[in-house]
């Protein structure tokens, strides 16, 4: 979960944020300026300041907001001068637009505001499609405007060249000024109220924002062109309303409601994705006559009111198709205001003491919650006195310059701020009881007070008496009682406080002191594992161990380890005939070997014509075990050697959830104790995941990289860890990344069970909460016919008119269920833009038949469409994984090491590429705190893809046009690099992924074909040109020592055809660094299991980086045994001493 | 980095090599063999000798075997005390393996309760567990469980099965996420030197100020004649399951992982050997 905050501002015009993981709110610094209106998005705010005038304060976040600029130098040839800018008077004009139809000169080209600055001077882009261009950037062209080539040729008589310049928003974390345009013939009309919503109506990378202000004579403005990209929007358009309208809510997707100065609630209509800012409004009548309404907040299908008799309500039936909704229904409760923020969740300001109250219970089902609860959350300042003080008391020590520090910071509390002169001695009282909540002894820290004196605090509130003029004061202020001394609120917003039901918050209890629950959720090693009772408790008990029972292993065992049995009634998939799931009876028996070692094996009990027989797997021969959720059945498969060679695992399904999760964790918790694995994996483990998000680790076993007779990579057992994810990423030092599907960044904290080992003893570490949202799809399919157009009448030979993508499989949105029982829906369906193709302003794609190629834009020859229609689901697991906040990712790549390698830097390189495509450098990185601290943007001309890290501090990466840049300079000291260099890709194909292993570095194109970089040395790491190596590969990642692993499309078992299948290359040398063929390891399909092809596995990830080798056996399970070391220099000895150690065990 | 969960089995196969004898004025019919044997530290004397006394019921006459019972030097050793706390109290600073003597005879009334049969330690054992969690919980947890877990978590520990125990046990072990530990921490305190069996009483995992208490403020409060004056020589040995955790250990998290399965903290104050 990542944690985000409530904004609120209180009587003082002071804004204030609280974190949903925090329990103290934190003043919004730099700020002269007192507010009176904020609302909030997830990364920004909108206020509008007692001067009247509106700002935006945008988060900073590690990646800059840049925009770029271009401009077009165009150039004619004549027979004199060769190409200059003396164009023919039709043509275009020297410097333009792309277009051409705009006189656009660099110097021509200002900053919208002063808000926005340049990141360097105008440069010439030599991109050209991917492809590098000659020096100077030209295209060249027959004529304007034309097809432009790369190459100059007999009849290219006119070029251009693209100008880029970018700027950069500057005013971040702080309150920017949006200028005001009023009109100098008219008389001021400044704004009173103002609210932000919208976000929802398109999806990522767009960041649409709906900014809706209303002016003091109550006329609704909205400002065009907010986006993530242009945070100030560009100017203000006036709507018309039918009344004069005194506030305004607008929600995250398309409700947008007002309130009248009558009373009545004005309800925006017509809001959509072409329309943000609607199209009509219809008046909605207040609860009573009497008591019209006051105050309006909307969330995606809710709307809750304040009458103007305190009371609150809330409408029933509120949603996108029917934004009026049907009926009021009263609450309790006497608010001054309500604010639906995330999730439809509710916040209000007690009408009487001007607490912050939070709706309880609000859920998706409930959205009316149950019951308010008073956030007593203590301010910042409030708590760095009983925070510094109490550190100070225990330290024996009153006088500290701290207290006196935090005090002037913070500025007066409220009751100060109340008197004009206020006495020392009052205010001690009024303020300590609320300022030290645990009962320390104040007075000697208040001693201080006195210097902070009484001008202090009129200074910092110069305009205090004027607050009263914005009517906010009500009666009885004057005598605030000191013991319930709590912070007096004016507004609330929690637009960007996300609240789910699994949210935790400490907002509800004032606590001094750090609970322990605070330090588990940052991942670098918390005080208590690192503490020295800690450790001696470990090395005591190491010790323990070692006296009383090493010299006494002979001796029996009081209790016997005997044969134990569990069984139970599962289904399976019979293999043959009927090919149906059978009801069967399993047992697992355990015993304990000679060696003490457990060991278990799995019986499958059935029956075939009447005969009974059965089925027997040894657990110590399972490789993987997977659970296969689908909507309707709970079944996993179960991997042999044997099984995986046949692309055809054992299949088994249970009657529940509960009973397969805790079969999965017994036969799991069996195959490890039989494989004597247990506890974190190693740091050279290989990391997979599969294509259901499911995440697995294989230890590598030393004899994997032999050269000689390596280990086929079917015997490599995997083990599930917890979580889901899409990509994971280790490096040799145990840092290990993931990404979710919904992009979300996860970092490994080296726990080990979660959601695949429900029930396992031990109890949870390390272990958190993970969520993730993916979206589901299907197709409307409507064909053209000459009388109505396109209608969903189609031809008898064609799809359904509702489908899957195939079109092969008919899915509607009634029967379209969520991918398995762990997932739940969270949206309702909606049109997916952001299709590969384009789609018009409908969604609609068009083609000449199903199926074909689709495009954005009808022709003459297209007689059939679809459109996408998406939902999203999400699923709530658990895993050693914590979030990193807040930038989402694509890609990321850890920089490999071989265990132990001399110079292994402290800092380890991590490299990720954004959801928006931007690239970023991890800086902070270290076993120790592997989520690292804070990402360094690395600017690129355009959106990347992928990115990869050698061990060298090579850095490769793939632009979205499938374009590969290598990064020049990178080093420990220079950990961003200097500048892009642009390879040219292989001939016609369009790169998608690239990885960097200790020298080799290999590509993938959108074909699936594999490239190696030759010619790559150290003086010229950029290579020389691509080779292709194979085909049929959809992921690769090369590890530490140049091992070549892939994700293949296709392998062809003896049963079954797999799809997504990792694979090792053998034969990678020194000398012979593409290897020589594949050893096929796990993976199958369901294809052949009757059309069930989303079961199985599909492990993609990126998988290693890794294994184990040390140099000279430097990895203590190498030391004990025989090491053949096969020297790997010669290849150019710069690089490394290091030898390729293997070995074989036992 | 190791994992506390490392430390729950670490603790739960934490093993005493163990030499018994037949004491010398029993009967034999022939010589008795001493006879060898791992006992589990977290287990009950009687629940785990049934081999013991297999063995030497061999060479016994069947009308001198009565009741068995065990002594160390001199100290009948109670079965209701886990095995690893007996060991740690009597015989910590002795030589291993830990020399037990048998008894059939003459059973010490007065020192040891009778144990007829398993289904005796069993209620012992649960009776433990309840008021265990009636300290942690106000007993709410061990009341929610059926009955089959509370089978569970005695079968558990009979048959030498952690992770069948720890897949119930680790329920009782939570605490809600607003509280920052248990009620109060089930701990006894065990001492040689004094009459009295053992001390039990209140306390909380963390004091008012909302600082966690540690094992040497629960010692300072209830025991404080365990602890060395600031100045002088640290005369006892403060120990749970053979190892001395520092003074300064959280009492929550102790109470969590080096627990016994009767979910108490068992700890042995014993003089300092002198060698």
């Amino acid at each position: 979960m990542p944690s985000s905050a409530l904004w609120a501002v209180d009587l003082f015009g002071r804004v204030c944020t609280l974190s949903t993981a925090a329990q103290h709110w934190e003043l919004c610094r730099d700020a002269q300026l007192e507010f009176k209106r904020v609302s909030a998005s997830a990364q920004c705010c909108w206020g509008i300041a007692c001067d009247n005038r509106v700002y935006v304060r945008v988060d900073a976040g590690d990646v800059p907001i840049r925009r770029r600029e271009e401009a077009y130098e165009n150039q004619r040839w004549n027979p004199v001068g060769g190409f200059c800018e003396t164009l023919l008077p039709s043509d275009r004009w020297p410097w333009s637009d792309v277009s051409g139809l705009q006189h656009r000169p660099l110097d021509g080209v200002a900053l919208p505001s002063p808000h926005w600055e340049w990141e360097s001077d105008w440069y010439v882009d030599e991109n050209f499609g991917g492809e590098p261009t000659e020096k100077g950037g030209w295209t060249y062209a027959i004529d304007f405007p034309a097809a432009y080539t790369r190459d100059k040729k007999w009849n290219s008589c006119v070029r251009r060249r693209r100008w880029i310049r970018y700027r950069r928003y500057k005013s971040r974390d702080t309150w920017a000024q949006i200028p005001s345009q009023d009109d100098p013939k008219q008389l001021p009309d400044p704004f009173n109220d103002l609210s932000v919503g919208g976000w929802e109506i398109t999806d990522e990378p767009v960041g649409h924002l709906s900014v809706w202000a209303v002016s003091l004579q109550g006329k609704v403005w909205y400002r065009e062109d907010v986006s993530h990209p242009n945070p100030e929007g560009s100017s203000w358009s006036l709507v018309d309303t039918p009344g004069e309208v005194v506030q305004i809510s607008c929600g995250p997707h398309d409700l947008l409601w007002a309130t009248l100065w009558e009373g009545q609630a004005l309800v925006r209509e017509g809001i959509s994705r072409n329309n943000p800012k609607g199209s009509s409004w219809s008046i909605v009548e207040p609860p009573t006559s009497e008591n019209g309404i006051m105050h309006v907040s909307v969330g995606v299908s809710v709307l809750w009111a304040v009458t103007k008799d305190r009371k609150v309500w809330f409408r029933r039936g509120v949603n996108s198709h029917n934004p009026c909704g049907t009926s009021w229904i009263e609450m309790v409760g006497e608010m001054m205001m309500v604010d639906v923020g995330l999730n439809d969740q509710v916040w209000g300001i007690s009408w009487a003491d001007r607490a912050l109250y939070f709706r309880q219970g609000v859920t998706q089902s409930e959205l009316s919650g149950k019951t308010w609860k008073a956030i007593v959350a203590s301010r910042e300042c409030d708590r760095s006195h009983s925070g510094s003080s109490s550190s100070l008391l225990s330290a024996g020590c009153f006088f500290g310059d701290e207290v006196r520090g935090s005090g002037e910071s913070c500025g007066p509390s409220d009751s100060e701020a109340e008197r004009p002169g206020p006495d020392p001695e009052r205010e001690l009282q009024a303020t300590s009881p609320a300022s030290t909540p645990a009962e320390l002894p104040w007075t000697n820290i208040d001693l201080k007070e006195p210097k902070r004196g009484p001008s202090h605090a009129a200074a910092s509130f110069p305009e205090a008496s004027d607050l009263s003029s914005l009517g906010l004061l009500p009666l009885g202020m004057e005598e605030p009682d000191g013991a319930e001394c709590h912070p007096l609120w004016a507004w609330v917003s929690g637009g960007g406080c996300a609240v789910e039901a699994h949210t935790v918050l400490k907002w509800f209890t004032a606590q001094s002191g750090l609970s322990p629950s605070v330090q588990t959720l940052s991942l670098s090693i918390t005080p208590a594992q690192t503490a020295a009772w800690r450790k001696q408790i470990f090395q005591q008990l190491t010790e323990r161990t070692k006296r009383e029972l090493e010299n006494f292993r002979h001796y029996e065992q009081a209790v016997e380890q005997s044969v134990w049995v569990k069984t139970g009634a599962l289904q399976w998939w019979c293999d043959w005939k009927p090919h149906r799931w059978v009801d069967v009876r399993v047992a697992l028996e355990r015993f304990t070997g000679q060696d003490g070692a457990r060991d278990s094996i799995l019986f499958v009990y059935y029956v075939v014509h009447e005969e009974k027989k059965y089925i027997h797997v040894f657990l110590n021969e399972v490789t993987a075990l997977v659970p296969v959720l689908n909507e309707a059945k709970h079944s996993f498969a179960l991997y042999t050697p044997e099984r995986t060679r046949q692309r055809w695992p054992v299949r088994l399904a249970a009657a529940t959830e509960q009973d397969m999760s805790d079969w999965l964790a017994l036969l799991n918790l069996s195959c490890c104790e039989s494989r004597r694995v247990h506890g974190r994996p190693s740091p050279q483990a290989i990391w997979s995941v599969t294509c259901k998000g499911d995440v697995f680790v294989s230890e590598p076993s030393p004899d994997l990289e032999a050269p000689e007779r390596p280990l086929p990579c079917d015997q490599m057992f995997w083990r599930q860890m917890g979580g889901h994810l899409r990509v994971v990423e280790a490096n040799s030092r145990g840092v290990v990344w993931g990404i979710g599907y919904d992009h979300t960044a996860w970092v490994y904290t080296g726990g080990y069970g979660g959601s695949s080992s429900q029930g396992l003893a031990g109890g949870p570490s390390g272990i958190y909460t993970q969520s993730d949202v993916k979206c589901v799809c299907i197709y409307e399919n409507q064909r053209w016919n000459p009388v109505t157009g396109y209608t969903s009448r189609g031809l008898p030979t064609d799809r359904y008119m509702w489908s899957d993508a195939t079109g092969l499989q008919e899915c509607t949105k009634a029967s379209t269920k969520p991918p398995s029982l762990q997932w739940t829906w969270v949206s309702d369906w909606f049109v997916d833009f952001s299709v590969p193709g384009g789609a018009d302003q409908e969604g609609w794609q068009y083609a000449s038949d199903f199926p074909a190629s689709y495009h954005g834009y009808k022709t003459m020859k297209d007689f059939v469409r679809r459109r996408c229609w998406a939902r999203k689901c999400k699923l709530v697991t658990s895993g050693p994984w914590l979030e990193v906040a807040p930038i989402a990712l694509t890609d990321v790549s850890i920089i490999p090491e071989a265990p132990g390698a001399p110079g292994s830097e402290p800092s380890i390189a991590l490299w990720a590429i954004s959801d928006k495509g931007d690239v970023l450098c991890r800086l902070g990185v270290s076993e120790l705190n592997p989520a690292g601290s804070s990402w360094l943007h690395v600017g690129t001309d355009q959106p990347f893809a992928s990115v990869s890290i050698g061990a060298c501090y090579q850095v490769w990466a793939v632009a979205r046009d499938g374009s590969a840049f290598y990064r020049g300079s990178v080093s420990p000291s220079k950990p961003a690099g200097d500048c892009w260099y642009l390879i040219p890709s292989p001939p016609k194909q369009r790169l998608k992924q690239v990885s960097v292993g200790h020298t080799a570095v290999f590509a993938l194109d959108e074909n699936g074909n594999m490239w190696y970089r030759q010619g790559v040395t150290p003086s010229y790491p950029q290579g020389s040109g691509w080779e292709h190596v194979s085909n049929n590969v959809r992921r690769v990642s090369v590890g530490p020592l140049d091992q070549v692993w892939v994700i293949a499309d296709k392998v062809q078992g003896s049963h079954g055809l797999s799809r997504g299948t990792v694979c090792h290359r053998t034969g990678v040398q020194p000398l012979e660094p593409k290897g020589l063929g594949w050893d096929y390891g796990i993976g199958v399909s369901g294809a052949a299991l009757g059309g069930l092809s989303q079961w199985d596995l599909e492990a993609r990830g990126a998988v290693p980086r890794g294994p184990r080798e040390g140099p000279g056996g430097a990895v203590p399970s190498c030391l004990s045994v025989p090491c053949c070391q096969v020297p790997r220099g010669g290849h150019y000895g710069f690089f490394y001493g290091g030898y390729l150690c293997s070995a074989v065990t036992r | 980095m190791t994992d506390d969960k490392d430390v729950l089995r670490d603790v739960w196969f934490g093993r005493i090599p163990t030499c018994f004898t037949l004491y010398q004025d029993e009967i034999t019919e022939r010589e008795a063999e001493p006879y060898y044997l791992l006992l589990p530290r977290v287990s009950y004397l009687t629940l785990v000798t049934d081999k013991v006394k297999k063995h030497f019921q061999k060479v016994m006459r069947q009308e001198d075997i009565s009741e068995i019972w065990f002594e160390y030097e001199g100290t009948p050793l109670k079965w209701h005390y886990p095995i690893g706390l007996l060991f740690d109290l009597l015989a910590s600073s002795s030589a291993l393996p830990w020399n037990i003597t048998v008894h059939f005879k003459s059973f010490p009334e007065k020192d040891l309760l009778h144990c007829p049969s398993k289904d005796v330690i069993e209620a012992h054992f649960m009776s433990c567990v309840k008021e265990a969690d009636a300290l942690k919980h106000k007993s709410q947890v061990i009341n929610e469980m059926q009955k089959k877990d509370h089978k569970q978590l005695w079968m558990g520990l009979q048959n030498d099965r952690f992770d069948q125990f720890w897949a119930i046990n680790r329920k009782l072990m939570e605490y809600p996420a607003e509280e920052n530990g248990f009620r109060y921490i089930p701990f006894r305190i065990y001492q040689t030197t004094t009459e009295r069996p053992f001390i039990q009483k209140l306390f909380r995992p963390m004091a008012a100020d909302g600082q966690l208490h540690t094992l040497g403020d629960l010692l300072k409060e209830v025991c404080p004649s365990a602890i060395a004056p600031e100045d002088g020589e640290r005369k006892n040995q403060v120990m749970i399951h053979g190892i001395e955790p520092m003074l300064e250990t959280p009492l929550q998290w102790l109470s969590e992982h080096l627990s016994y399965p009767d979910n108490f903290l068992h700890i042995s104050i014993i003089p300092q050997p002198t060698d």
